[in-house]
């Protein structure tokens, strides 16, 4: 059990920060679910895993498991639930208001991010449709 | 227990969602609750700064649930004196953005109680998953004020932000679990006491999680190599926000000097002083970095925000030191950098707001209206951050110089300072000439769709700056409180004892 929870947080880790790491909004959301995912299993696996034992006391309990972990788990799933959404609506104003969902800001962006960004360097889209700008 | 102690949490939190409730769409009601909360807020922070001036530390515990097993807030010299330097620059801003500025997009009122709520909580707490959901908080409102306005450019500023703090949160969460499997407690005062005794086997884990914890703490603090975030936040965030957002990273500076002086300090054992060889060599990088962006600048915004980065590598260089004298001198230097990367910040929006489509970059525009004025703050905020004399920058500078002596890194410290003190002396100079003198050069023209706002925003840089000549004139009796804040600081058996006494009349 040991080495399936800790391989599937390991697995899910390095998903998550591939994905962070991708230059357009939605796969670094999906990127930072997976993260947080991750994260909450871990901070589960701190009480130590154990079956089948009560975390508030009891008369016939043969040991106890740590209940603090999942009050933490499920503060910290609130938060991330909260936070996802907060980041999917920044990134879809963000996609609205500069007609692309390049995570880089102009300037310091790869040319193919650049050259999408018409609308906040003022110029007008080719006339082609798709809202894809000119060669700069 | 003193009920004062959780008053700066309260009264925002209370404040900020009376604003949402009722003051939403009465602009007279909401900024006079604002500025009302703000100064009474001021009022409190006072109030405790006085109480801890006794040299004890006062615990609260919330619910009554004795320390470690409810969350505790804790109140010492530090901690006082943060939550007064937090209510200073928060009425300076707010202050400012009541000149008209806080009309440009909704809810700026409460989202900014919230700030100081979650900025205040990260000062207070005495516990570090607390300390995460405090984190969290101020995130939470910085975010909203991040995308105050709107426009292209910020929201994808602030979506860059809200990413790299998501990450950072979740390696916050990381870290924590990694403390707490090892020594079994949250509480920070509890955490000093069973450091010592963790087994040689679990020194890994602990180590891995304190190391963790500093590197999130890092990104708050802008250190580099995690400062790549800040000069595209504050650079595209509102200037009155990017001012606040000036003690943001002094968040991250505060939470490094608790925990890492608390619980991974002298008596920490195998951890001993865990943080100094990872804080001084990035403290020091982060100082270079930060100057030398200063000269690489386009505009005031980035500027000022690679001067933030600076005076952070500066600040926690001196931090990394870890005696009293050095710690003692960098706290002064953070309440000075504090306020003058505050009116900085607000200078930067006074120039943008009048030169129309130029902004703050340092490219040709036209006389701004109030001209001289403004350039006489601005002079006045660059003396000040860059450290030259007579404002208290010059004796922040000063006083760590002096208080790294000892320290066997002392010539690098000497040697980075003094240059890049003068790298950052060329970067302001050609600022200033650049965005004030060369305007005389061209045909003076009103820049197109500037309204004069009113004295109002003068009043809050001006009341920013007259705190550092406040600062420069008590330096003396200042530095003495710093000196005893930060003796109290490395004799941490006074925190543990008064968090958790209570505790150990029930063991």
């Amino acid at each position: 059990m040991e080495f399936l929870v800790a391989s599937a947080i390991g697995v899910m880790t390095a998903a998550g920060i591939y994905m962070v790491l991708r230059a357009r909004t939605f796969p670094v959301v999906i990127g930072l679910s997976l993260l947080t995912y991750a994260t909450n299993l871990f901070l589960f696996a701190t009480g130590r895993l154990a079956i089948g034992r009560p975390p508030v006391i009891s008369a016939d309990a043969a040991g106890y498991i740590d209940p603090l972990p999942q009050a933490l788990v499920l503060t910290a799933i609130v938060i991330s639930f909260g936070m996802t959404a907060v980041v999917v609506v920044m990134a879809l104003r963000a996609y609205l208001e500069t007609g692309n969902d390049h995570v880089d800001l102009p300037g310091d962006a790869s040319p193919e991010a650049t050259e999408d960004d018409w609308k906040l360097r003022g110029r007008k889209p080719a006339p082609a449709r798709g809202g894809r700008g000119g060669r700069a | 227990m003193n009920h004062l102690l959780i008053l700066p949490i309260l009264l925002p939190a209370v404040v900020g969602a009376l604003l949402v409730l009722a003051a939403r769409h009465d602009s007279v009601l909401a900024r006079s609750f604002a500025v009302a909360s703000t100064v009474l807020m001021l009022g409190i922070a006072v109030a405790l700064l006085v109480l801890a001036s006794d040299g004890q530390v006062r615990s609260y515990a919330l619910g009554a649930w004795p320390a470690p097993f409810g969350i505790v807030l804790a109140l010492d010299r530090l901690s006082a004196l943060m939550l007064v330097l937090t209510a200073v620059l928060g009425l300076g801003v707010l202050l400012y953005a009541i000149g008209g500025w806080d009309q440009r997009g909704k809810h700026f009122h409460p989202l900014f109680q919230f700030e100081l709520m979650g900025i205040n909580g990260a000062f207070l707490t005495g516990d570090f998953f607390n300390l995460f959901v405090f984190f969290e908080i101020l995130l939470i409102a910085s975010y909203g004020l991040m995308v105050h306005g709107g426009g292209g450019l910020r929201v994808k500023a602030g979506v860059q932000y809200v990413i790299t703090n998501l990450v950072g949160s979740s390696v916050f969460l990381i870290a924590v679990g990694m403390i707490y499997s090892v020594t079994g407690t949250l509480n920070m005062a509890d955490l000093a006491r069973i450091v010592p005794q963790v087994p040689a086997a679990d020194q890994a884990l602990l180590q891995t999680g304190a190391v963790l914890l500093l590197l999130v703490f890092a990104v708050k603090a802008a250190l580099v190599p995690l400062h790549f975030w800040l000069p595209g936040t504050y650079a595209n965030a509102p200037g009155p926000v990017a001012a606040l957002f000036a003690i943001m990273t002094k968040v991250g500076a505060y939470s490094i000097i608790r925990l890492y002086v608390l619980a991974f300090g002298a008596d920490a054992g195998e951890a001993a002083w865990l943080a100094a060889p990872w804080l001084l060599p990035a403290g020091l990088l982060t100082l270079v970095l930060g100057m030398t962006g200063v000269l690489a600048a386009r505009s005031l915004g980035q500027m000022a925000s690679f001067a933030v980065i600076g005076s952070m590598g500066m600040l926690l260089a001196t931090v990394a030191v870890f005696t009293p004298q050095a710690t003692s001198a960098a706290l002064y230097y953070l309440i000075h950098s504090t306020l003058a990367a505050g009116a900085l910040f607000l200078v930067a929006d006074l120039v943008a707001e009048r030169r129309g489509a130029q902004r703050d970059r340092f490219a040709a525009a036209p006389r701004i209206a109030q001209g001289g004025l403004v350039g006489g703050l601005f002079f006045v905020a660059a003396i000040a951050m860059t450290g030259m004399p007579p404002l208290s920058g010059f004796i922040g500078k000063l006083l760590v110089l002096d208080g790294v002596r000892a320290s066997a890194h002392a010539t690098w410290f000497w040697a980075l300072i003094l240059s890049t003190s003068l790298i950052a002396i060329v970067g302001f100079s050609r600022a200033g000439s650049f965005v004030f003198w060369k305007a005389y050069a061209l045909p003076a023209a009103p820049a197109p769709g500037y309204r004069p706002d009113g004295a109002l925003s003068f009043v809050a840089v001006g009341g920013l700056l007259a705190c550092l000549v406040l600062l420069t004139a008590f330096a003396g009796p200042v530095h003495a409180w710093l000196e005893l804040a930060a003796a109290q600081l490395y004799a941490p058996a006074g925190y543990i004892d008064a968090v958790l006494g209570t505790a150990q009349g029930v063991r």
